[in-house]
């Protein structure tokens, strides 16, 4: 156990460094990186002023090294546009968009398993057909077109949800302020609701079709035989005897999944004008701010790995037949 | 000497075996119903994106200030009409949905050639000499695969610069790990295999080996893998293009349009969003049909689990 853990926690290492030089290489593509950190109206004198401020006059290899050592104390220069530290800006949108991801993801998967659950149980029925074309659509919409098509109908034609607007409830909880993060909630969620059924709906309908098949594939194993045959409810077999089993793929996805959920929502949060880092992203592309860009892909990457590995060690204590 | 290679090596596309193997696959796209529509589908895509200019109506980038935000069907300029309405700038939806379908389309495909290049041959050399350099293509893979895609894809587009070309590298080596694992896989259990083995006794070149022998032999599940890849890959790229990260402002995309469409969605210019987005879904939905079709198709031991 403790070495698959040692294990894993230096895989993780390993991958944050491989990050790390993706987004310096990254940086050295497009040739002199000095020229993405000055204005365009900068005189040469600045230019290389900056240039051996930064430190792009000195070897790669040095260069490099500078670069980790900043990003492991979270300098990524200060943004242009803001004129502050870049991660401090970064920081400061993390927890609307940690609040999208988490609600997002809550929504995907607690239908996922009853909606898989169900085509399963009705194969070749209108349920099970009704279920797979929404999946199949699902698996097929961009989530911005989704949101846009949500603000249009829901949002301006029915007006049952706003269209934009976020109310904290992380960052009051974080600064230990409960009466307010509590009293938030419903506000909350009520706000939530769009943009993370428009980020949601793809892994909600990715996952439907995991449970199926899965629960397909275990219901015709001797043990479900042998449990209904002792008598048991057909309720309590589903729910004890398959489900447990049919999910397990469905958790070794979630760490992937949670990947693919933070891409979208940096989409959908320019959708819906969502305070968080995705729209921050947004800008930064438009004003070529690339501490910014850099700052905020390297956050979501690190706690994108972080939660791969929970997820991962959340496995081996729930499905036994994992040996280390 | 070489007939008797000939005999061990797997001949997948003999003329008749060919012929015999389309007419199965028809019948089975016709019970199956849906792959039917979704070929039809991707075929007027096709026609579309190859005969865009000669069908467009109008030029995709002609500006017409006085007849901005103009409603579908309403009249145009020539006594033309906008059959989908006209955008922020006058310009003519349905033309620029029409000219749209090239990018989409050239990108998908494109992208998958690329990445389907790389992660083939990486496959292929990983799964059959194995050792370090099996070792290093692998890491690499799962240091890529631990990092959100589209965030990958910002980094080095905002660097790079958005464009054509740099959309279709970077979504290309997006794809690489998927192909390079199915490969490798599939290679290691093929390298030990009979026919393989005598062609190595035959004294085939490793080449000759890998590229005649084994490549054929695991075509029929890249072909799934692709066709599930060219949906995701259109989805990327409209989600690019939507961020401003795609091809040159005065090339009309999908993804673009939607991306303009959102500054009109308070004034209720439905119709800026809807037609675009519909384009999207149904040309994804269909790759994602015949992905899954296909899958099916190959390995019919899949389809008592579907």
């Amino acid at each position: 156990m403790w070495t698959f853990i040692v294990r894993r926690l230096l895989q993780s290492v390993i991958v944050i460094l491989g990050v790390t030089l993706i987004s310096f290489i990254s940086l050295q593509m497009g040739g002199d990186p000095t020229f993405l950190f000055v204005s365009e109206r900068a005189s040469e004198e600045e230019i290389q002023m900056i240039r051996e401020a930064l430190g792009f006059d000195k070897p790669l290899y040095i260069q490099y090294l500078t670069y980790l050592m900043n990003v492991a104390q979270g300098d990524f220069g200060n943004s242009l546009s803001y004129r502050q530290p870049a991660m401090g800006i970064v920081l400061g949108a993390l927890p609307a968009t940690i609040e999208l991801t988490l609600f997002s993801m809550f929504l995907a998967i607690s239908l996922a398993i009853p909606f898989g659950v169900f085509a399963a149980l009705y194969r070749g029925t209108a349920v099970d057909g009704g279920i797979m074309t929404l999946a199949m659509f699902g698996q097929s919409i961009p989530s911005f077109w989704m949101g846009i098509m949500m603000i249009l109908f829901f949002g301006l034609y029915l007006s049952w949800f706003p269209i934009s607007g976020h109310v904290p409830f992380l960052k009051p909880l974080f600064q230990g302020d409960f009466v307010t993060a509590f009293g938030n909630l419903p506000s909350s969620i009520y706000h939530l609701m769009m943009p993370a059924v428009a980020v949601g709906f793809y892994s909600l309908s990715r996952n439907a079709r995991l449970v199926r098949s899965s629960m397909l594939e275990v219901l015709g194993q001797d043990y479900v035989r042998t449990a209904r045959s002792k008598g048991i409810s057909e309720r309590a077999v589903v729910i004890n005897h398959a489900l447990r089993n049919a999910w397990l793929p469905v958790v070794t996805m979630i760490g992937l999944e949670f990947g693919f959920l933070l891409g979208g929502v940096v989409v959908i949060e320019t959708v819906f004008s969502w305070p968080g880092i995705g729209r921050l992203v947004f800008n930064a592309i438009n004003q070529r701010d690339i501490s910014v860009v850099q700052a905020s892909v390297i956050v979501l990457s690190v706690i994108f790995i972080a939660l791969n590995l929970i997820v991962d060690l959340i496995y081996v204590r729930i499905d036994p037949r994992v040996k280390l | 000497m070489t007939e008797q290679t000939d005999a061990f090596v797997l001949q997948p596309h003999t003329g008749s075996r060919f012929r015999r193997e389309f007419g199965r696959g028809a019948r089975s796209m016709v019970a199956a119903k849906w792959p039917i529509l979704a070929l039809l589908i991707l075929l007027v895509v096709l026609v579309v994106a190859i005969f865009g200019p000669a069908i467009a109506p109008m030029d995709p980038n002609r500006q017409n200030i006085m007849l901005r935000l103009a409603a579908p069907m309403a009249d145009g300029p020539n006594d033309q009409i906008f059959l989908m309405g006209s955008d922020a700038l006058g310009r003519d939806a349905f033309s620029r949905l029409l000219y749209g379908a090239r990018v989409s389309l050239l990108v998908g495909v494109a992208a998958i050639l690329v990445g389907g290049t790389l992660g083939v041959s990486a496959g292929l050399v990983s799964g059959y000499f194995g050792g370090w350099i099996d070792d290093v293509l692998m890491r690499l893979g799962d240091i890529q695969l631990a990092f959100p895609f589209i965030l990958l894809a910002i980094m080095f587009l905002v660097v790079l610069g958005p464009g054509l070309f740099n959309l279709i590298l970077v979504l290309g080596i997006g794809q690489w790990v998927t192909y390079a694992r199915i490969v490798r896989a599939q290679t290691l259990s093929l390298r030990e295999k009979e026919f393989v083995e005598a062609a190595r006794a035959m004294g085939d070149s490793t080449a000759s080996i890998i590229f005649r022998t084994i490549l054929p032999n695991i075509v029929a599940p890249l072909t799934v893998i692709a066709s599930f890849n060219v949906a995701s890959v259109i989805l990327a790229e409209a989600a690019l293009s939507f961020l401003g990260l795609g091809v040159p402002a005065e090339v009309p995309t999908w993804g673009s349009m939607l991306a303009q469409s959102r500054d009109q969605l308070i004034a209720n210019k439905w119709w800026l969003a809807i037609f675009p987005g519909l384009a999207i879904v149904f040309t994804v939905l269909s790759f994602n049909i015949m992905g899954d079709w296909l899958r099916d198709f190959l390995d019919p031991r899949l389809k008592e689990r579907s």
